[in-house]
């Protein structure tokens, strides 16, 4: 069957559909000063949507404003505030099955309200959007930093990706439509940032041209048909499979679940190519390593520079993926480390758990230091918990208690 | 979706399945006479079903496949319980996603088939029980109302969970002893049709599935009112003959039994002026349709 490339012609809002390779590596980027929310916005502004759905939480709220202001633009096909996330991701579904390129964002209480949808949309194949700005889930009420609800995410089949900075929010927004689309992967994708540190600072992010976009999302792609009756219904079983407790049944739920998570393999080479990696390594050599996602890694470097002035040499893991995880990497760049410490805004220190299943002699890995609850972790603390691990003193830091 | 796009190619015709040929030879797709009377003389959208024998539910799912207006370009989202059983037999494509959230599924895709097809018929029809559309769904059935959704509600009112064994629910009776209602239903049925009309919805039906002209008829118009205006409902009184003692040959019967005069589903109806409207213009065409059709065959006689 021929296909017709899009590339150079318009969409709804008159830019230009480009060449994604092109657009995210060979066409001229603009330094701009923006809050993370804003350059949610300038993301979506290129991806070619069609439908967003939008409900406040602190701290996505101004991003899925701001989402619907480029609706108002003619940037998206179709923008509305569903009445509890629950809902939204389930019209985000809806959007989705009927052949949309669909985007959303939530936050803590909010993506555990819509945690039946996910593990549905990964099962369903639609490979919608989700930006997710981590924030405490805990009680007493908390809005404030925290990213304990990504361990929530880990197992529902999405794809999960943990953005450190703006400029990679940026890029990956645009580069995960092209990861999750893929006819071998299809599947949503949750893609990460921690709550206000990303969100609500300011940042130079390097922007591609507002005039050029991503190719339309086509439906006809999918490995499962597109429910808008453009292709002859199939009478899909004979006998529902929920009705039957028989081996046949066993295995089809059971196969359809596998190939969910081979799905998430199979992402891996897509990923690697468009985020350079799983994972990103400086100074792989070195004895201390740190390890983590986030804007934990932002303070590890701020560590890893304070203790390089005292005469300590330390490396930096970031990882990109959580899901697909990284296992062979993250095996690879730490095999020489015989301190491997893994620095985590939550309580339960589900990052450090995920490294120790992941390397021989876990040991070596030090589950910490953890902040939650709206915590910020001063680079100080890292390295004292560093310095502590290697029996060395520590200046004690004030506020810490004894 | 044209018709065109079903046909087999010659080469391909003799291994493909005997429905799917008689779907491209006898489905009545694009017909505009298309009723409940093609039952039993064209390839019908439902043949088989997993439901109970004599199970209401599975004539008013018989019928209403029959009324669709346009299934060529109809999508329909159920939910958790008996239709969900069914909805994998049927000739259109159909969505179930969770228990409960049909209506803001439905709200999603069409919104995204209004952006994809722009100016074609796209209908969307929900179809689910009443634990579905009233207890666990009722938030995301009313918000899709508010907001003035153009598809069609309908919910299969057995007025208990049949699926899960007989359990309580919104719409039963008050004083029905069923499980999760030990000492008898505490408080009254809920007033779902009249909960719609002051949602906002355009059409809203009460009726039981006795009559298939009837069904045929509430069918046809609330998708054209919501093709073209807003939000309709339809509530179905699709007994569960299994949950309330009866045999298979007495679903009929309590049907018959339940919408006289007085009772919980005697017919009622709310149209608004943009409804009447619009479903006095299409009935003018319809009578102008026949009046023509008859005219030609007076001149081939």
């Amino acid at each position: 069957m021929a296909t017709q490339s899009l590339v150079g012609t318009t969409n709804r809002a008159g830019q230009t559909v480009t060449d994604p390779w092109e657009l995210m590596h060979a066409t001229e980027r603009t330094p701009s000063f923006f809050t993370g929310s804003e350059v949610i916005k300038e993301a979506v502004r290129r991806a070619n949507c069609d439908v967003m759905i939008a409900y406040p939480i602190t701290p996505q709220s101004e991003a899925a404003a701001l989402i619907g202001e480029l609706f108002a633009e003619g940037f998206i096909g179709d923008y509305f505030r569903g009445e509890s996330e629950f809902a939204v991701m389930s019209q985000c579904a809806g959007a989705a099955f009927g052949g949309a390129r669909v985007f959303t964002t939530t936050a803590g209480p909010g993506t555990m309200r819509a945690m039946e949808n996910f593990p549905m949309w990964a099962g369903a194949r639609l490979p919608i959007q989700m930006i997710v700005t981590c924030r405490g889930i805990n009680s007493p009420l908390s809005i404030q930093p925290d990213t304990l609800e990504i361990s929530y995410l880990l197992n529902t089949g999405m794809l999960v990706w943990h953005a450190e900075t703006a400029q990679d929010f940026y890029d990956w927004i645009l580069k995960g439509y092209m990861v999750a689309e893929e006819p071998d992967v299809h599947l949503p994708l949750a893609l990460c940032c921690d709550g206000f540190f990303v969100t609500h600072t300011k940042d130079v992010v390097n922007l591609t041209p507002a005039d050029m976009c991503l190719p339309p999302y086509d439906p006809y792609r999918s490995p499962v048909p597109c429910m808008d009756m453009e292709c002859p219904p199939v009478r899909m079983m004979r006998d529902p499979f929920v009705m039957k407790s028989n081996y046949i049944s066993y295995a089809t739920h059971a196969s359809w679940q596998q190939e969910v998570w081979a799905a998430i393999e199979r992402s891996r080479k897509h990923s690697i190519r468009w985020l350079d990696g799983l994972i990103e390594v400086d100074n792989a050599d070195a004895d201390i390593l740190i390890v983590s996602s986030g804007t934990a890694v932002s303070q590890g470097r701020e560590a890893k520079c304070m203790l390089e002035d005292e005469g300590i040499d330390v490396g930096i893991v970031k990882v990109k993926t959580l899901r697909p995880w990284p296992a062979e990497e993250i095996r690879e760049a730490t095999r020489k480390a015989r301190h491997i410490i893994v620095p985590e805004f939550n309580v339960t220190g589900w990052m450090a758990k995920e490294i120790r299943a992941t390397i021989p002699n876990p040991d070596r890995v030090y589950a910490g230091p953890h902040v939650c609850g709206g915590m910020t972790m001063p680079p100080e603390i890292i390295a004292a918990d560093i310095k502590a691990r290697l029996g060395l003193r520590a200046e004690s830091l004030a506020g810490r208690g004894s | 979706m044209s018709k065109e796009r079903i046909k087999i190619a010659p080469e391909m015709h003799d291994i493909m399945p005997v429905e799917y040929q008689d779907l491209v030879e006898r489905a009545t797709y694009g017909s505009e006479t298309r009723g409940w009377k093609d039952i039993g003389t064209s390839k019908e959208l439902i043949e088989e079903h997993s439901l109970c024998a004599g199970c209401p539910e599975s004539m008013a799912f018989r019928y209403i496949l029959a009324s669709l207006p346009a299934p060529e370009d109809t999508v329909m989202v159920g939910s958790t319980g008996c239709t969900s059983l069914v909805f994998p037999h049927v000739g259109v494509h159909n969505i179930h996603s969770l228990f409960g959230n049909q209506n803001a599924i439905a709200s999603g895709l069409k919104r995204a088939l209004t952006v994809r097809f722009p100016g074609r018929v796209k209908d969307v029809v929900v179809l689910a029980g009443d634990g579905a559309t009233v207890d666990i769904g009722l938030d995301m059935t009313l918000q899709a109302w508010f907001r003035q959704e153009k598809f069609t509600t309908i919910c299969f009112d057995n007025e208990l969970y049949a699926n899960t064994g007989g359990q309580e629910s919104g719409l039963m009776q008050k004083g029905f002893v069923a499980k999760m209602a030990p000492v008898g239903k505490t408080f009254e049925k809920v007033r779902l049709p009249e909960i719609a009309r002051e949602s906002g919805c355009h059409y809203v039906v009460n009726c039981t599935v006795s009559k298939p002209n009837l069904v045929e008829k509430v069918i046809k118009n609330s998708i054209h009112v919501a093709r073209e205006i807003g939000p309709t409902y339809l509530q179905l009184y699709t007994p569960c003959i299994l949950e309330i003692g009866k045999n298979s040959m007495e679903g009929l019967q309590e049907m018959r039994d339940s919408e006289k005069p007085a009772e919980r589903f005697s017919y009622k109806e709310y149209v608004s002026d943009q409804a009447k409207e619009l479903l006095t213009e299409l009935a003018a065409k319809e009578k102008e349709r026949k009046a023509a059709a008859k005219r030609q065959l007076a001149g081939q006689a």
